[in-house]
């Protein structure tokens, strides 16, 4: 019994010595979309400290910006940035872009490659104005192609979504009709069509039903093989959602101090124009000092080789303007008021 | 969960009470007493925090809103923060309506002839696979409607049902598969199991001599049925319909992925909607500001409050059918 006992009681100490001896554990939590990408970070970056540990749980960006509000995580992660009141809750808190993604429109009419929309016919199909394929709007934009006289069965997220945010801050500027009307949000109230639970929703109606349409992330609707629709810009030429386009969407954007910028509809050559950033948030000022240290040393790494690893999974890079105005915001960080990283760098 | 044995017992409180009513005695039994007793009182009492909790999250979109208009408004706008419940009310009565009219008759038909008609051999073989229904969890349910019974219902049995009962509200509009009808018969499915089982059961309770009275007066099979097992199973099999319909209101997983969510009221069963649970969960994962919070806690709470209602209701129903066999024995 007694000798049991200290067997227990020394493998204990062990156990919790190796815990807080050797790793150290970052706790994160917050957007879905990135989580592919992060996952694959977090991975590689243990193999490269292995004292380095973090955990990231992909609850939905309104679950992290809460968390992080409450300090009961080291950082958070969102797809839309926080709002003025939002911000307000969480004084200190930074904004850091890590890779851009995208929302493409796909479609289901067999038969039909390359569809063509402009804003306003979008806008129109997402308000249930434009109902049938063979619209005269529709087929303006696509001389040649065979449009059916079928209904057009709009398909959007029912789940609360940065998806869904994208898509509509996009929407409300290029049409005022859906500006003053259903508007922009995670959630919005939809004029027409059905919902989908999640990405996967979304691609289950348009997949099974003819004359679907609906808008999914850029990551998604590759993988599946979807078609996807090109969108007409600012300067009236048409673009296909791609990796190249969604960064090039980045590269003429003014970006403000804390980051919190919509690059919807960018100006721009060959820019994608449902394109946004998607963030981590981190306080200004570290409280703990060791994980603080790793946290902002392993941002530094995300921005610069973890760049590497978004393409393959469908995600745009930074642009090398934003990647260096990131630098100095990490530069400024400061652990138990202290900064870490030197502003040389 | 209440399993069929409680509505069994219950039948005869009067005399369960009695023994168990506690004995004046040691301390030990006392001890065993009072603790049985705060076991007992916890679950009411988690049921009063999640009330009050529930109640504490909305009380700032109740205030804004009006209970009246929460219930009976139609809109549900976040980005403006105008929350009407009426269309997930709405979705959620009518699917949940919906399974049961569909699940009843093929539950107590199925149930009687089990326990009736079939040999024994095959009640067994058939009760296995019934169990078996139940253990499914809904997300499989959802994504066999999804990838089955949608096709299906657009492309056979909505245009059929348009074609032949056109004239009625309820089959108009174009077949899209997913909506009301989609959700209410994986309802149907799901809550099959459920209201046999314990039919089964409660046929199990009426006494042979019942039946060989009915049959020494020369009542067929059918006639048997009819004046000695179905009055005296009457409350039993209420109260198992009572508990499908339980789990068909709260199901959240299967409904949101086979209404259409869609926060629309429409008399025609092809279209979407939306359902109460579906809606919150779709939604709170990604809901900031306290008022979308709290008006996704208010929809809590309606679920709470018509669960209750349905609840009292049924309770109602069972004692007042409970008198049923008496009269009939009389």
């Amino acid at each position: 019994m007694e000798k049991s006992r200290v067997a227990l009681l020394s493998t204990l100490a062990l156990a919790s010595a190796a815990l807080a001896g050797d790793k150290m554990l970052i706790t994160g939590a917050g957007a879905t979309f990135p989580f592919p990408l992060y996952s694959k970070w977090f991975s590689d970056y243990n193999k490269l400290h292995p004292e380095v540990q973090i955990n990231y749980q992909s609850i939905g960006s309104g679950g992290g910006i809460k968390q992080i509000t409450e300090k009961t995580v080291d950082f958070g992660a969102s797809d839309a940035p926080m709002s003025d009141e939002e911000m307000a809750k969480a004084p200190g808190i930074q904004h850091i872009p890590t890779v851009l993604g995208a929302v493409v429109v796909v479609y289901n009419v067999p038969g039909l490659e390359g569809l063509k929309l402009t804003p306003e016919t979008l806008s129109g199909i997402f308000l249930g104005r434009i109902s049938r394929w063979n619209d005269p709007a529709i087929a303006h934009d696509n001389k040649g192609a065979k449009l059916p006289d079928s209904a057009i069965a709009v398909a959007h997220r029912s789940d609360g979504s940065g998806t869904t945010a994208v898509f509509t801050d996009y929407l409300s500027k290029v049409s005022p009709e859906w500006k003053s009307g259903p508007g922009a949000g995670k959630s919005v109230s939809w004029p027409a069509g059905l919902g989908g639970k999640g990405n996967e929703g979304v691609t289950g109606i348009v997949k099974q039903t003819q004359g679907a349409i609906g808008y999914v992330e850029l990551a998604y609707a590759n993988q599946n093989k979807l078609p996807v629709a090109e969108l007409r810009d600012r300067d009236g030429k048409f673009v296909k959602p791609s990796i190249e386009t969604v960064s090039a969407a980045a590269e003429k954007a003014v970006l403000p101090d804390d980051y919190r910028v919509s690059i919807t509809d960018a100006p721009g050559a060959n820019a994608y124009p449902i394109s946004a950033f998607t963030y981590l948030l981190v306080y200004q000022d570290q409280p703990d000092g060791v994980k603080g240290e790793a946290l902002v040393r392993f941002l530094w790494w995300a921005v610069h080789d973890g760049q590497k690893l978004a393409a393959p999974l469908d995600y745009a890079p930074l642009p090398a303007a934003a990647v260096r105005k990131v630098e100095q915001t990490l530069a400024k960080l400061t652990v138990q008021g202290k900064r870490v990283l030197a502003t040389s760098k | 969960m209440q399993r069929a044995s409680d509505i069994l017992t219950v039948r005869k409180p009067g005399r369960l009470s009695r023994i168990a009513a506690p004995v004046r005695g040691n301390l030990p039994d006392r001890a065993w007493a009072a603790l049985l007793t705060v076991l007992g009182l916890a679950v009411l009492a988690v049921a009063a925090v999640i009330v009050v909790e529930l109640w504490r999250l909305s009380s700032a979109v109740l205030a804004k809103t009006g209970l009246f208009s929460f219930v009976f408004a139609s809109h549900w706008d976040v980005v403006r923060d105008l929350y009407g419940a009426l269309p997930f009310i709405y979705g959620t009565l009518v699917t949940s309506c919906l399974a049961l009219l569909l699940a009843v008759p093929v539950s107590v038909g199925l149930a009687l002839f089990l326990t009736e008609m079939s040999p024994p051999r095959v009640r067994s073989i058939v009760s296995f696979p019934i169990g078996l229904l139940a253990g499914i969890p809904s997300v499989v349910y959802g994504l066999w409607g999804l990838f089955v019974l949608v096709p299906l219902l657009r492309g056979h049995v909505e245009p059929g049902l348009a074609r032949t009962l056109g004239f009625l509200p309820f089959f108009r509009g174009p077949p899209i598969g997913l909506g009301y009808l989609a959700a209410g018969v994986i309802l149907a499915i799901m809550i099959l199991p459920t209201i046999t089982s314990i039919a089964i059961e409660v046929l199990r309770t009426v006494p042979l001599s019942l039946r060989e009275a009915a049959l020494a007066l020369g009542a067929t099979r059918w006639e048997t049925i009819r004046i000695a097992v179905l009055p005296y199973a009457r409350a039993g099999i209420l109260g198992a319909t009572i508990l499908g319909l339980g789990r068909a209101l709260g199901e959240t997983m299967a409904v949101t992925m086979l209404i259409g969510n869609s926060p629309t009221i429409s008399a025609s069963l092809f279209a979407p909607g939306y359902s109460l649970p579906a809606v919150i969960a779709n939604e709170f994962a990604e809901a900031s500001g306290g008022l979308h919070t709290g008006a996704l806690a208010a929809l809590g709470l309606l679920l709470f409050a018509v669960t209750l209602l349905l609840n009292i209701a049924a309770r109602l129903l069972v004692r007042i059918s409970r008198r049923g066999p008496a009269r009939v024995a009389a």
